[in-house]
């Protein structure tokens, strides 16, 4: 069972990787679209995903937030990558199982996943 | 949507966008229906807006003219045999309470209310918080952002990935075990 004790552990954990946790210019940010459209069209699990892959791969640098419309709802879900020193990307029609390759290829390794990018898709 | 828990994040999203700094959500299954209230104490809507804001060429957003959450939520409860009303009040805040009759064919499930109550509490701004109370005939628990706060303490937001994941797997167990109850009183 998780237990409040649980959290309390996890705060300890997470107090000690904030020291050596990089500054705010290096912090990659993903912003999920989670109005109506969004919601509809299956961006919760596409979160999700995002959220459990980075917290398995243990990623310091990374804000994942939430975001209303984006306004394309047609091409939801869909997720803007903000890398800093890099033109914002727009992931669309995600699904749970593309996260994994944006995360490794994209946030890790700042490569962008062309084929999903709303370039390609348009 | 595919569940009523899709409905409860959308419209839920819309009493933090409403800057609520206390939320709470409701789900309660009891004799057949389920009934869904999120009560905030936010900026509130004004009479002329709530008369037609279940109609979804109504919206308070700019960009465009159509907002379709609170009518899809509406559809969802009235296709059961259910209802929906809204109250609310300048300056003090807005309830939405929605009725389902869990038998009815065009009942959808209730979904995943752990990962939608995670990403709420996720998504709140500073100030604000959310308290989620579940109940099944007479068993129930609660969870409230302002308890995860306390002990997380200062500089950890309830959007991390880690305590996102926390958040989720224990809301799931609690939920389990108040439907543990209910079979056993069944059984």
């Amino acid at each position: 069972m998780k237990s409040l004790d649980d959290l309390k552990a996890l705060r300890e954990r997470m107090q000690k990787q904030m020291n050596v946790r990089e500054s705010d210019e290096d912090t990659i940010k993903v912003l999920v679209g989670m109005a109506t459209c969004g919601i509809a069209a299956g961006a919760r699990p596409v979160l999700q995903a995002f959220l459990q892959e980075i917290n398995k791969r243990g990623l310091k640098n990374v804000k994942v937030q939430q975001t209303g419309c984006i306004g394309v709802c047609r091409l939801e879900p869909i997720a803007e990558v903000f890398v800093p020193g890099q033109e914002k990307v727009t992931y669309v029609k995600l699904k749970p199982e593309m996260v994994p390759r944006i995360v490794n290829d994209h946030l890790v390794n700042k490569n962008v996943v062309k084929e999903y990018t709303i370039g390609a898709a348009e | 949507m595919k569940d009523l828990s899709l409905n409860v994040l959308d419209i839920t999203h819309n009493s933090i966008s409403a800057e609520a700094s206390l939320i709470e959500l409701e789900v309660a299954e009891e004799n057949g229906t389920i009934t869904i209230t999120i009560k905030d104490n936010g900026k509130g809507i004004d009479p002329e807006m709530l008369e037609t804001v279940t109609d979804p060429f109504t919206t308070s957003r700019t960009t465009r003219k159509v907002g379709m959450g609170l009518p899809l939520f509406k559809m969802a409860a009235e296709q059961t045999g259910g209802s929906l009303e809204i109250e609310s009040t300048i300056g003090i805040g807005t309830e939405v309470q929605a009725i389902f009759y869990s038998n009815h064919i065009d009942c959808p499930p209730l979904g995943d209310m752990a990962a939608s109550v995670a990403m709420l509490a996720g998504a709140l701004k500073d100030g604000s918080d959310l308290v989620y109370t579940r109940s099944i005939e007479n068993s129930s628990f609660a969870f409230d952002t302002r308890q995860i706060k306390e002990v997380l303490g200062e500089g950890i937001s309830l959007a991390e990935p880690a305590v996102q994941d926390w958040i989720r797997e224990y809301i799931t167990q609690q939920e389990d075990a108040i439907k543990g109850d209910k079979h056993e009183k069944l059984g």
